[in-house]
């Protein structure tokens, strides 16, 4: 916390800063991002993906992306696996996920919009909470 | 901190910090340290969410999902499973009354989603002990807005074109006692938060201060540059040690970025807040005590006017405004005073925080906007009345408001509505009574309070009070006459005329509303000699009905006094003469026997 005393401006700044705060508390988000976590997909790998995402929304300064996990999906064979669901369009399962195709698909994918097609299975499935 | 992709916000209000929230916040951390989850889940003690009756409560951020009555058992569970494998677990969610399903979102919650959050907009949602969290959420915007691009007198029109009226209890138009006092000319001028909330049962203030101190202080900042005051203070009863702590807290923030102290937000106005803890007199409450107990004197009122917005605090102008009055203010400078004005009725606008307790399924504080019906707060927010009793009455406002009956449950809530039924809006305590509650009982409950809370300062109230709760326990004792009825009624209309305060001229409320409602029950107990609703304890008789008793000693040991006598396999016997109606045999006596019955009057046998 600083302890410069704030001006009308400078409260702005912090509002702005703290933006991640209530973009997830409200599950507001321009993207969600669900890393599947069954036991399935912990023996995969599934820890690195997410270690791998948390790490890259953090370094690239995009806050409004909403990270959750989620269990089996069914398809064990092809873990560890993610689903992206952007606003008003539906949802893409990624599989056999590495921590560098979670790079390009959280660059690609969530923050412009081009669904990366080489790592998808699928575009469009129930959606989950 | 990294980026934590789950926000665990376990309620701690002082009502789920009394059923353990302290222990479970404890317990989730160390799991999710156990299980590598520290950089991804954060977990934040948050104010008082509002759902007390199904605490500890921990809300799961971002889905939204409202898990209740955790313990620190339950956490190694939840971790595992939701927070590590994102599977919602349904057993801890909450399963409303009736039905089987649970409702995972706290939006979808009946309890919550026909609230409408003004004053508790950040209950549950931030951690009052941190400011950026305020901010986050607007904080603080509406001070730089009234700082930086509104003259005081803006302030003040803004204030008045809301409809904001003071939420203490009286209703007094908040924008008229800013303008009032900043026409004065002495100078310096005070700033006074009431925090010194009484009325048993209700519990708005205390949330508010735990769960958004920053709300308060940031009205009361507003407020301050409004009627050119450069010091305030809040008056906090010291029986909300948590109140006290955060808002201690919040202060010492608010102090160190600049939002109180000299120059605030770089503007140039200077103004600064201390906490003065009350020592917990009901009469505290009443403003123009309050402000003798800050000057260290006696709690006692004095004659108004002159009000203290032009003779308060040292005899200098004051502008004193309840809890959850000032944190109203900030929204409506931030948000313009159409859209505050743009909810509620005629002649009250925006919402109004009730605490709901007694016979009602979902206790908890809720803020609703004016103008819902009764029934709507206790069937559709409050989930109805437990047990399959039926409703009986509403005791709104305290000791100072009435009971309203069952044929006015489709009364739209405002100030002047329940005036003119009887009751008042008070500070919002609402307690919910069913067919079980005995009206008179209820009235000298109240007179009690008031009558032991009296100041003594006036006739009336010391004397007057003091009388009706004498009658009232003669009418419960089933010694009334007709004559009583008679004499409370004129001792109430002199009380209510001939008190100096609010506490006097209020008291006897509680006692011309059942007067009003339920006459009968007072005959009965006068003419009948019986109790109704079977509470008088003078009225009541406990038997023992020898056709069903099977004689397995278990309300023989259950006596404390020793008054059933029996031998296994026989009839036991009550001592109506030693029986001190305790009604220790009439629990114990198990269901499928019931042979314990409670009569009262010419049913009761002896």
């Amino acid at each position: 916390m600083t302890t410069k005393k704030l001006t009308v401006q400078e409260l702005a700044r912090i509002r702005e800063r703290t933006k991640a705060l209530t973009v997830l508390r409200e599950g507001a988000g321009r993207a969600k991002v669900t890393v599947h976590m069954g036991t399935c997909g912990i023996a995969a790998g599934a820890r690195g993906i997410m270690d791998a995402l948390l790490q890259e929304i953090e370094s690239r300064g995009v806050p409004d992306v909403i990270v959750t996990t989620s269990g089996c999906a069914g398809l064990c064979n092809r873990e560890p696996m993610a689903t992206v669901e952007i606003k008003d369009r539906p949802p893409v399962k990624y599989v056999q996920l590495t921590p560098e195709k979670m790079r390009r698909i959280l660059a690609e994918h969530v923050l412009e919009g081009r669904v990366v097609a080489e790592y998808a299975l699928a575009v469009g499935s129930e959606t989950m909470y | 901190m990294k980026h934590a992709r789950t926000h665990l916000l376990v309620c701690a209000g002082t009502g789920c910090v009394s059923c353990g929230a302290f222990a479970l916040k404890e317990a989730l951390e160390k799991e999710i340290v156990g299980r590598g989850l520290q950089d991804e889940a954060l977990v934040v003690a948050t104010g008082c969410n509002g759902f007390c009756e199904r605490g500890p409560i921990v809300m799961v951020h971002p889905e939204g999902i409202f898990y209740q009555r955790l313990t620190p058992e339950d956490v190694p569970f939840l971790v595992e499973e939701h927070f590590l494998k994102g599977r919602p677990v349904k057993k801890f969610m909450y399963v409303p009354p009736a039905e089987a399903t649970p409702v995972p979102k706290m939006a979808d919650i009946d309890f919550f989603k026909h609230q409408r959050l003004i004053a508790l907009r950040n209950r549950g949602r931030i951690d009052p002990e941190r400011i950026e969290e305020y901010i986050a959420y607007d904080g603080y915007e509406g001070l730089a807005k009234a700082l930086a691009e509104m003259t005081p007198e803006a302030i003040i029109t803004e204030i008045a074109d809301s409809g904001l009226r003071g939420r203490g209890g009286a209703g007094f138009p908040t924008g008229r006692k800013w303008a009032l006092c900043s026409q004065e000319k002495a100078s310096p001028k005070y700033i006074i938060c009431n925090g010194d909330e009484g009325d048993p049962g209700a519990f708005m203030d205390r949330s508010i201060l735990e769960a958004d101190p920053h709300a308060v202080i940031e009205g009361m900042v507003i407020g301050a540059r409004a009627i050119g005051a450069g010091k305030g203070f809040l008056y906090i009863r010291d029986e909300y040690p948590l109140a006290v702590q955060r808002m201690g807290i919040a202060l010492g923030q608010a102090r160190e970025l600049g939002l109180l102290g000299t120059d605030i937000l770089g503007t140039g106005f200077d103004f600064d807040l201390e906490i003065v803890r009350g020592a917990g007199a009901f009469v505290s409450g009443e403003e123009t005590a309050l402000i003798a107990s800050i000057e260290g004197q006696r709690a006692y009122p004095r004659q108004r006017p002159p009000y203290p917005a032009q003779h308060g605090l040292w005899g200098q102008p004051t502008v004193i405004n309840n809890v959850e009055t000032w944190a109203n203010v900030p929204s409506i400078v931030r948000r313009g005073a159409a859209w505050f004005a743009g909810l509620g009725t005629e002649t009250s606008k925006g919402t109004k925080v009730f605490s709901l307790v007694g016979k009602i399924n979902n206790t908890g504080l809720v803020e609703v906007p004016m103008g819902i019906s009764l029934r709507e707060i206790i069937y559709g927010i409050g989930g109805g009345i437990p047990g399959g009793r039926e409703f009986k009455a509403i005791q709104i406002g305290g000791p100072s408001g009435g009971c309203i009956p069952r044929d006015l449950l489709d009364l739209a809530v405002d100030y002047e509505s329940l005036t003119g039924a009887g009751a008042m809006m008070g500070s919002g305590g609402m307690i919910v009574m069913d067919e079980d509650t005995c009206m008179v009982d209820i009235a000298l409950y109240f007179l009690r309070f008031t009558q032991e809370e009296s100041c003594g300062k006036c006739a009336p109230c010391r004397l007057g009070t003091r009388q009706m709760a004498g009658i009232l326990a003669r009418i419960a004792a089933g010694e009334g006459t007709d004559d009583d009825l008679r004499k409370l009624e004129e001792l109430a209309v002199t009380v209510k005329q001939g008190a100096l305060c609010g506490l006097g001229q209020t008291a006897p409320n509680p006692v011309l509303s059942t007067l009003q409602y339920f006459r009968d029950e007072y005959e009965a107990h006068i003419r009948d000699r019986r109790c109704p609703a079977l509470v008088c304890k003078s009225l009541i008789t406990y038997f023992i009905e020898p056709d069903k008793c099977v004689g397995c000693l278990l309300c023989l040991k259950a006596c404390p006094v020793n008054a059933v006598s029996g031998e296994r396999k026989q009839v036991h016997v009550i001592d109506q003469a030693a029986c001190i109606k305790c009604g220790a045999c009439f629990n114990v006596c198990p269901p499928k026997v019931r042979a314990v019955s409670k009569t009262t009057g010419e049913e009761g046998r002896s």
